[in-house]
């Protein structure tokens, strides 16, 4: 048996780092606005369905038009993530603007229902306009990067079997490291990613220097809504078909990876999404083998969470996460 | 250069500041002592916007600074050290000093801001690198100054500077205060230790429960009856 488990592995860690990466992207819009504000912004998951739906639009559009089609898949695509990123951004930015900066100083529960009433909001308004326009909410995108590529693992030893790759996954894989590359730096290493932390830890003693907190919060919605958005792309590019409720399902299980690698941090984020994406696999390829056919595949997602509140109960700040210390 | 003129402000709720008279000139040290919760600390946040002012004004070289956004009153020079420090104790030392030049963009300010910072408080440059929280006390509190410094203030605002320090180290807080001040800073200083705070500064204001109680030079209040029986004693 374990033999058979250990011939899946190769192929498990392809599809777990795709999904992975997008969870871990999701992941960063989730912990970036707990971290500033301590708000779930449940709306999260509905931007990224979003971004996919525009996306999708964009690449539809950009398909049927002439110069569109002359253009390389791959210019294509970045056009259209560049596009779809700020827009998303625009869009999450106007949500906190308009939703939720009138209830920053209400009881943290209201904000958070809030949020749901976004979610739902806005996965009725991208229903009513693809049924508009396309006639049914479920959209089918362009079919780019689909040759399958096959990798040998199997010359590195026999115990593994070989693994087969979309170019999809490639494409996935590095926008989504690109990404997570830029989002550390521009955390770490910049004047306004620098006033976002402070902001985070102290939001009275940022303004006292001279920081526009607004400005800042703003920032931070367009960020985490721009990867958000970008992301929700990626996944329509990966797996073609999509609907206005995708954003639920993906956005719970990316904000429990950032619970999993500790909310609020930007690097567990990131972690998180990549274990929690590889674990579903996982699951997914193993567990009817393991349980001698009792579960099927589709438990795959009570074997993560299993998982996850195992990891929770040992390490409940996550496993970046630094225990809280009440301020005095 | 400051006034406040009849400034009332809610705190939570609760209404600390019932009618505050202040005056800061230029190149003073004035000091606002009174005991917990006679509403100090609202006083120095009512004027750098943390607080609401309900009536009143607050007028900062002839401008109307009450209920502007903190950002844009610090902006016009005016540095507040809050109580207990707060500095950003996840950030470096080096990312606190340059939050409190937020403002500025060129790099050559900067360096030569934090090099004077140095001057004042040497034990920073050695601890640079290490996070904020990782300080003792003094350390910390000598931070929250420095990072005041950096927004290169003519007016700095310090709540209870001495809070939780060690004698010998309150006492070399009280000296830098004096030399800022010699160089030109203008200096706010709320504080429950009145007697340092009254021996180093030019006039005093005694607080009471929301109101101006008492007020004189720094000399005159030391030796006040009143003053001596509730707050030196």
């Amino acid at each position: 048996m374990l033999n058979e488990v250990i011939q899946t592995i190769p192929q498990v860690l392809i599809d777990g780092l795709a999904l992975g990466t997008v969870y871990a992207v999701i992941a960063l819009g989730y912990t970036m606005v707990y971290g500033i504000l301590e708000l779930i912004n449940f709306a999260h998951g509905e931007i990224f369905m979003t971004g996919a739906f525009i996306g999708t639009a964009l690449l539809i559009f950009m398909t049927g038009t002439g110069w569109g089609s002359a253009l390389p898949a791959i210019v294509m695509l970045i056009i259209v993530l560049i596009v779809t990123a700020f827009l998303t951004g625009f869009l999450g930015m106007g949500i906190e603007r308009l939703a939720y900066r009138p209830l920053r100083n209400a009881p943290r529960l209201i904000p958070l229902i809030t949020a749901i009433g976004i979610s739902f909001l806005l996965q009725d308004i991208v229903r009513f306009i693809a049924e508009l326009t396309k006639g049914n909410y479920i959209v089918t995108g362009p079919s780019l990067f689909t040759e399958q590529v096959l990798i040998k693992t199997s010359s590195i030893s026999s115990i593994f079997n070989d693994a087969s790759i979309k170019t999809s996954f490639i494409i996935v894989l590095v926008t989504a490291v690109v990404m997570m590359v830029a989002l550390d730096i521009f955390v770490n290493r910049t004047r306004w990613g620098m006033a976002m932390r402070a902001v985070a830890q102290d939001r009275e003693t940022a303004s006292l220097m001279t920081v526009n907190v607004n400005k800042v919060i703003s920032i931070t919605f367009f960020v985490g809504s721009a990867l958000g958005g970008a992301t929700g792309v990626l996944f329509a590019v990966q797996y073609g078909t999509i609907d206005p409720y995708i954003g639920f399902i993906l956005g719970l299980k990316a904000f429990t990876a950032a619970v999993l690698g500790g909310i609020g941090n930007i690097r567990g984020a990131m972690i998180g999404g990549l274990l929690l994406g590889v674990l579903e696999m996982f699951a997914s390829a193993n567990l009817t083998l393991l349980t001698g056919g009792v579960f099927g595949a589709e438990y795959k997602d009570v074997f993560a969470f299993a998982i996850l509140i195992i990891v929770l109960l040992f390490k409940p700040e996550g496993l970046l996460g630094k225990p809280v210390t009440e301020k005095v | 250069m400051l006034q406040l003129v009849n400034v009332e402000s809610y705190y939570g709720g609760i209404h600390a500041l019932k009618g505050i008279d202040v005056s800061v000139e230029k190149g003073e040290i004035v000091t606002l002592i009174g005991s917990n919760g006679a509403g100090k600390s609202t006083t120095l946040k009512s004027i750098s916007g943390l607080v609401k002012v309900k009536t009143g004004n607050i007028l900062y070289n002839g401008t109307e600074i009450s209920n502007k956004p903190t950002h844009e009153t610090t902006l016009l020079g005016i540095a507040h050290v809050p109580e207990g420090r707060r500095i950003f104790s996840k950030l470096s030392v080096k990312e606190n000093l340059l939050m409190g030049a937020f403002s500025v963009k060129n790099k050559n300010v900067i360096d030569e801001r934090m090099e004077k910072v140095f001057h004042f408080f040497p034990k920073l440059k050695d601890r640079i690198e290490q996070k904020g929280g990782t300080m003792s006390g003094g350390e910390q509190q000598m931070l929250a100054i420095g990072r005041a410094l950096m927004m290169k203030p003519d007016l700095l605002m310090l709540d209870e500077p001495s809070m939780g320090l060690a004698p010998i180290i309150v006492e070399q807080i009280f000296e830098i205060i004096k030399e800022l001040n010699q160089e030109g800073i203008t200096i706010l200083l709320v504080e429950q230790n009145a007697y340092q705070a009254l021996q180093i500064a030019h006039r005093g204001y005694v607080i009471q429960t929301g109101k101006i109680k008492l007020q004189g030079n720094g000399h005159d209040l030391i030796t006040n009856e009143e003053v001596r029986e509730a707050y030196l004693a």
